[in-house]
């Protein structure tokens, strides 16, 4: 049996590190009672809050945390026709938090993760842990079989080539969770009582040409390097699919990273994951996608952006034209997504406007 | 899994014995070797006796055995860490399991100590999944599973060929970094293990080690020898370069290599700083194996493994021969290896 930490009486963290470049990401329908046990270590930071469904519903947000709050109403001002890129009635709406961000580093997390524990009863401070991921080195040329080599007490092995030992930068940083794993809903029905206890004290890069399911439950991204890719879809009402959002995202930021040479890390930290959605809800949301993820990946996995495509819009708009090619015929859902990541860009592009230093 | 579940019939464990007493590697190994078959192979540039204890289901072979089986112009292939190859060679088990003779068993967080023999057989009996990334790590072991978004046509997995694993105390860090570094140990006990991605590179380290031989035997090549191989591992690279060729035609033929758990314990011996003193070519073999490897396509028409090897080989003397002579001894190595094993091994076919 695993349990949450208790964070009661814990302080807050002193030194908050990157407090004013990074934004935490928070997609909600009812409440946000989580955020008091995570207050020693996330109180510092500024919150977007992205409101699902119903706009009219006041979300309470607890006392002492700073934070700026959209719900669909706002979107639609905001966006105008282009709100159409963003889902509805579904988590995916938590990327228009990315896009109106001004921060250079997002992390977002579910409504329903808690502070996890490491083995030694310790309470886990994810954002830190994501921080530290963002700010070192990934090795996506080779893998280290000792995992991380840039962590304390860690390194390269006997073997590794010194050439690639500075690394890349890191682009996304993946986290786990303890708890209620992460399964599709046909594994859920099949194993309701299964949790995970095993506590894997890694975080690795993703090896270049390796794609990987994305969890957004517990994320963080640098959005200067990797932002504009980290579209999650069009998921929720009025969708044929729901579910995919964060595995859509993954997908296109891989390929994206691998093109750019950017580094993905998965592995530590952990958050606690306290609540099992409901399998049958969720089998008729992901019934299409089990369907076509086996499309979808070989898509994926052979798609090839060209030399021309230097920044992530340009890599975003060029993959977006693959998708309407290659993937249009498996169901016209397909084309409408295709649109929709033009227009998230678009939309991206104009409420972040190259900045004078020529940042895109 | 236990060890009570594994078919020990299967497995061979090989020891190259790089140090004449075994007395203290096999005695703490014995809760986990006992009931096994062991090969022990000598380094026949090692001048004394071996001292094996009593109590072991084991089987010697020296420099004349060597020279029996193979010649004696070939057994120069099997010196030094190499000595286990021969190992490989004569087997006839289906696992092989080889732990260096420096190492003992490790110890996991709640202080047991751990079977690395039962482990590693465990992961070569059950599938890798080296098509798609499963943020879970091993889907199949107890309370794990392949999370959401793993596509379903890829959970059945494919077949196990290698198993590395990892160590404590004394990790295999090369002698640059352990010098810097002189007191850093490993004391992160990571408890996964996870099939390394196809197309992925990675050092395959000899020290803690298991394959399936009847899938992929004849791809564990002795052939990268350094000028001036040493008796530590700081002074080799045929391990890494055995794994960048065993990796490739693995990926190349559909089979997965994981990493990860069993660990072992590592003992001190050598001197990084003393290693450091000799030149190390092993550097620059790498950085040129690296895009060589990359870049590398087997033909379709390679389906054995043998003939794996022998296209490697061919592409190695060809792209890599006029770099640095080591290579083009790597690739004459790989094709008489290739010779060795079928002669070897063709009455044991069936």
């Amino acid at each position: 049996m695993v349990e949450p930490a208790n964070t009661v009486g814990l302080p807050v963290n002193p030194t908050p590190l990157l407090k004013d470049e990074l934004d935490i990401v928070i997609p909600t329908i009812r409440n946000l009672d989580f955020l008091e046990m995570w207050r020693p270590f996330l109180q510092p930071y500024h919150l977007i809050i992205v409101q699902d469904g119903d706009p009219s519903k006041k979300i309470h947000v607890p006392e002492g945390y700073d934070y700026e709050l959209y719900n669909r109403n706002d979107i639609n001002r905001i966006l105008g026709p282009k709100a159409s890129c963003i889902s509805f009635k579904d988590s995916a709406c938590r990327c228009f938090g990315y896009m109106v961000s001004k921060k250079k580093y997002i992390f977002t997390i579910d409504d329903d993760c808690f502070v996890a524990k490491d083995p030694s009863g310790k309470a886990v401070n994810a954002l830190e842990q994501h921080i530290k991921n963002l700010l070192c080195p990934s090795s996506p040329f080779f893998f280290n079989t000792l995992y991380d080599p840039y962590r304390e007490g860690a390194d390269f092995v006997r073997g590794y080539p010194f050439s690639l030992r500075e690394g890349v930068s890191t682009a996304v940083s993946h986290g786990l969770w303890l708890n209620i794993p992460d399964y599709d809903a046909p594994t859920q029905l099949v194993k309701p009582k299964e949790r995970n206890t095993r506590y894997v004290d890694a975080v690795m890069t993703i090896p270049k040409g390796t794609l990987f399911p994305m969890c957004g439950m517990n994320l963080a991204f640098d959005r200067d390097l990797i932002g504009p890719a980290m579209y999650f879809g069009l998921m929720g009402d009025g969708q044929p699919i729901g579910r995919y959002d964060d595995m859509w995202a993954g997908w296109c930021i891989k390929v994206i990273c691998d093109h750019l040479s950017l580094g993905v890390k998965t592995g530590l930290p952990y958050i606690y994951h306290s609540k099992a959605s409901n399998p049958f809800v969720n089998l008729k949301k992901e019934y299409k996608g089990i369907f076509w993820q086996e499309e979808i990946i070989p898509f994926f996995q052979n798609a090839k952006l060209s030399k021309e495509a230097v920044t992530v819009q340009q890599c975003y708009i060029e993959l977006s034209k693959l998708v309407k090619e290659k993937l249009s015929s498996l169901d016209p859902y397909f084309d409408k997504l295709a649109d929709a990541m033009v227009t998230w860009i678009e939309a991206w592009d104009e409420l972040n406007p190259p900045a004078a230093n020529g940042k895109a | 899994m236990s060890s009570a579940e594994i078919n020990k019939n299967e497995v061979d464990i090989v020891i190259g014995a790089l140090n004449a007493d075994l007395t203290q590697f096999l005695t703490s190994w014995r809760p986990f070797f006992s009931g096994f078959h062991l090969i022990v192979v000598k380094d026949p540039e090692l001048k004394e006796e071996l001292n094996i204890p009593e109590g072991f289901d084991v089987d010697v072979y020296s420099k004349t055995d060597m020279e029996k089986v193979v010649g004696a112009s070939n057994a120069t292939m099997f010196s030094g860490y190499s000595c286990r190859y021969f190992g490989y060679l004569i087997s006839k088990k289906k696992y092989i399991v080889s732990i260096d003779d420096d190492c003992v068993p490790a110890k996991d967080p709640k202080g047991f100590l751990v079977d690395a023999v039962t482990q590693h057989v465990i992961n070569l009996e059950n599938p890798a999944t080296p098509l798609f990334f499963n943020t879970l790590y091993d889907p199949y072991c107890e309370g794990a599973d392949f999370v959401r978004g793993y596509p379903f046509s890829l959970r059945s997995g494919v077949p196990c060929a290698a198993s590395c694993g990892l160590w404590l105390n004394l990790a295999d860090l090369d002698a640059p970094t352990q010098a810097l570094k002189t007191e850093q140990r490993n004391t992160s006990y990571v408890d996964a293990v996870m099939t390394v991605p196809a197309k992925a590179m990675l050092p395959i380290s000899g020290i803690n080690i298991a394959f399936n031989r009847e899938l992929v035997g004849p791809a564990l090549v002795p052939a990268l020898r350094l000028a001036g191989e040493g008796k530590v591992r700081w002074e080799t690279l045929e391990d890494v370069w055995c794994g960048m060729c065993l990796k490739h035609i693995s990926d190349h033929l559909g089979y997965g290599v994981k990493t990860g758990l069993p660990y072992v314990w590592r003992n001190e011996r050598g001197d990084a700083v003393e290693s450091l003193r000799k030149k190390w070519e092993g550097m620059k073999l790498m950085e040129k194996s690296v895009p060589f490897f990359e870049s590398l396509k087997l033909p379709e028409t390679a389906l054995k493994v043998e003939d794996c090897v022998i296209e490697l080989a061919k592409a190695v003397k060809e792209q890599l021969g006029s770099d640095d002579p080591a290579f083009t001894q790597a690739a004459d190595a790989m094709v008489k290896w290739i010779q060795l094993w079928n002669s070897v091994n063709s009455s044991a076919r069936s």
